[in-house]
């Protein structure tokens, strides 16, 4: 199992994207409401660019410190009465967790919204020891009903409209209502409701656990989390190995910049933390806690240049500041982490044989980077993946290289590029038509199939200076 | 004070009106301009493409031609971006490491040199018209160049500043990207051409050449009728 999502090459699924009329008016409106409310909610702040200083700080000496504050992690979460498995791999989380549902002989499981166990493909692990999985996220839900993956990590469905989660609820659950939210909003919650008070096992993700006490920290909109951390008797959550704090103090300062930057709120309407089991005196609460933590592959980020990519917290406004994103959509990056972020991420966590196009799925205009509360340097990673490709791996077209080694003469020579300046227009001219070249030869074709392209100056600047300065002299 | 005028290789080639205009713009004030002969491209399509070793040919061209230079200007805030990273390619870099601290800290956008370094808001042009700027994405996120070109053009009388919406967003020119990713390219600059026309503008105005070819040539495709220009014919317009 990896993050990967769907079999088609890159230029297909980028085609499929740019073809979803549908998908691509909800993405760009939601684009739209997500930039204005995050501004609004960073200028009502204040200071933002010091709490996102604060927020990069706070990552990076988590991350520099993650064995320290790992083992704390570890050894809080033991004394409050859970279980920790540290897994290296996917299929090591999987089993395990495949061991606590046989061993509670499990039939329902209630999960809240989590990435990571999408990455691990853990509901199909569940599955297939013959449990019972029910997404209680609402977008998830809607998802999983649909067997469709999720398009943006932190509103899954967003390319989905009403219309489209009425049918789905009326073909898998009888659904015979109107597609105004309210409506289909009201029965997604009765519907749920009955599996929450089913279920045996709740599973949740982890937005930050927090060192210095083995609490988990869920981040939701809807309250789902707390009911599936409130009712089933046992609780697992699975986390990637970096989403930790060291204390609640940087919790508060990571949330802060979280939801903010999400969805542009100052406080989602549920932040909830889970510290250990059920005591004696308290009425709710799971009576065994399993906490998993996730490497897959983040380790070996550790120490490289990728080292801040492991700083994400998640919130998605790299993806809502995105022009790329915005024409493709989430399923074009074949993986369930898409946007610039996931164009970082996923070569790392899956290598570049499936992902290669990845990096090069944008225009380097550097929003991402803009946007990221905790200033994970996003294009000029996706630089450095590009290079990657090229000076290791190796996996360049032979004629870009071709191209690339005679760049690199042209622009070293000065006796060349003038050269070039001379005959850039004499031997564009079969091509050029009223000073225009409206279908360009070579690697010019993919930029006039959709624009004209200029034709070179009748005259170079260089050349015009020269007459400029021979001018001057004489006069 | 004594400039030399990094001209970029697409304005040298295709754009010879831009560096004109930014030779007259700069002696206007009153800078000394120098144009070193030697100097060829940034290195940017290849250093971007991942090619980072051909990009360095390019790189040391740039900083053997304008080793002697006081102050370097150019009308492209992606290309001087470009030489601003040159401390970072060559970090470590015995040879050249110094080299290229030397070349970043001395070089500069036209309008960011104009406003930032000389103090100047009023070049004198005597432009009229309805005017909608693109802010290009490296001049404004990776050389920080935000205000400087929106102060030269409000202080010209005649000229109408429109806001474009979603003003932020990349055109889609992305240097090779254009090419590599033509698909989403396309999709990119189509919408910033509806923006373009939902200003009703008679001009797009722009400081870096990629990104008004990009524009220029969707919205000559789409056979509108919007002028798309570089900021320095603007600034340098005297009649």
């Amino acid at each position: 199992m990896s993050v990967r999502i769907g079999n088609a090459p890159f230029d297909e699924r980028v085609q499929h994207g740019i073809e979803n009329d549908f998908m691509r008016k909800a993405v760009s409106s939601a684009q739209g409401r997500f930039r204005s409310q995050k501004q609004a909610a960073a200028t009502e702040l204040g200071n933002w660019e010091d709490w996102r200083t604060l927020g990069e700080e706070i990552r990076s000496h988590t991350l520099e410190n993650i064995d320290y504050y790992l083992q704390q992690l570890s050894d809080e979460v033991s004394k409050r009465g859970g279980k920790v498995f540290f897994a290296q791999t996917a299929e090591e989380a999987n089993t395990y967790i495949q061991h606590v549902i046989q061993e509670k002989d499990a039939k329902k499981i209630v999960k809240s919204k989590s990435m990571v166990t999408e990455e691990i493909g853990l509901n199909h692990a569940l599955e297939e020891v013959g449990a019972e999985v029910v997404e209680t996220d609402l977008g998830e839900w809607i998802l999983q009903l649909d067997e469709d993956p999720p398009s943006h990590i932190v509103t899954p469905a967003l390319h989905k409209d009403r219309g489209q989660i009425r049918k789905t609820f009326a073909e898998k659950k009888g659904y015979d209502k109107s597609d105004t939210p309210e409506e289909l909003g009201l029965f997604a919650r009765e519907q749920l409701r009955k599996d929450f008070l089913r279920a045996d096992i709740g599973i949740t993700g982890c937005n930050f656990a927090v060192a210095e006490s083995g609490a988990v920290t869920l981040v939701t909109n809807e309250g789902n989390a707390r009911l599936v951390t409130a009712l089933p008797d046992t609780q697992i959550t699975v986390m990637g190995m970096e989403r930790l704090v060291p204390t609640w103090e940087d919790l508060e300062v990571m949330v802060s910049l979280l939801t903010r930057s999400a969805v542009g709120q100052k406080l989602t309407s549920y932040v909830t933390s889970i510290t250990g089991t059920r005591l004696e005196d308290e009425v709710d609460g799971p009576e065994e806690f399993h906490l998993v933590i996730l490497d897959n592959g983040r380790s070996k980020i550790l120490g490289t240049e990728f080292q801040a990519a492991l700083h994400c917290i998640r919130c998605a406004s790299c993806i809502n500041a995105c022009p790329v994103y915005r024409h493709i959509g989430g399923h074009a990056y074949g993986s369930i982490y898409p946007g610039p972020i996931g164009a970082v991420l996923t070569p790392l966590l899956d290598g570049y044989d499936e992902h290669k196009e990845l990096p090069y799925a944008s225009s380097l205009c550097g929003a991402c980077t803009e946007a990221c509360p905790v200033k994970i340097p996003l294009h000029e990673m996706l630089i450095r993946h590009r290079q990657i490709i090229v000076e290791k791996e190796k996996k360049y077209p032979v004629a870009e290289k071709a191209m690339m080694k005679g760049y690199a003469k042209w622009a070293s020579s000065p006796a060349a590029y003038k050269l070039s300046t001379k005959v850039a227009r004499p031997s564009l001219k079969l091509w050029t038509k009223d000073e225009t070249i409206t279908n360009g030869p070579g690697p010019l074709k993919g930029w006039t199939n959709s624009r004209h392209f200029p034709a070179p100056s009748k005259k170079s600047f260089r050349a015009w200076y020269k007459e400029r300065e021979k001018g001057a002299k004489s006069e | 004070m004594n400039v030399s005028l990094f001209i970029t290789c697409l304005c040298d080639i295709f754009s010879t009106n831009v560096g004109k205009d930014t030779v007259e713009i700069l002696e206007r004030v009153g800078c000394e301009v120098d144009f070193p002969e030697l100097q060829t491209c940034c290195g940017q399509p290849a250093y971007n493409s991942g090619y980072v070793k051909e990009s360095k040919e390019a790189m040391k061209q740039m900083m053997r031609a304008f080793k002697h230079s006081e102050y370097v200007v150019g009308p492209s805030g992606s290309c001087v971006g470009m030489l601003r990273e040159y401390p970072e390619v060559f970090k470590g870099d015995v040879v050249w490491e110094e080299e290229a601290k030397a070349l970043a800290e001395k070089s500069y956008e036209l309008t960011q040199f104009l406003v930032d370094v000389l103090g100047i808001v009023d070049v004198g042009s005597t432009f009229k018209g309805k005017v909608t700027y693109h802010p290009s994405c490296h001049m404004t996120r990776i050389l920080g160049v935000k205000d400087a070109p929106k102060a030269l053009l409000n202080n010209i009388e005649g000229v109408k500043l429109i806001e474009l919406p979603v003003a932020e967003d990349c055109c889609g020119f992305g240097g090779t990207f254009a090419v590599k990713n033509a698909a989403i390219s396309e999709q990119m600059v189509s919408e910033k051409s509806q923006h373009v026309s939902e200003t009703g503008a008679e001009y797009l105005v722009g400081g870096d050449m990629g990104c008004l070819f990009n524009i220029g040539g969707r919205m000559a495709r789409e056979g509108k009728q919007v002028e798309v220009v570089h900021i320095t014919e603007i600034l340098n317009y005297q009649k």
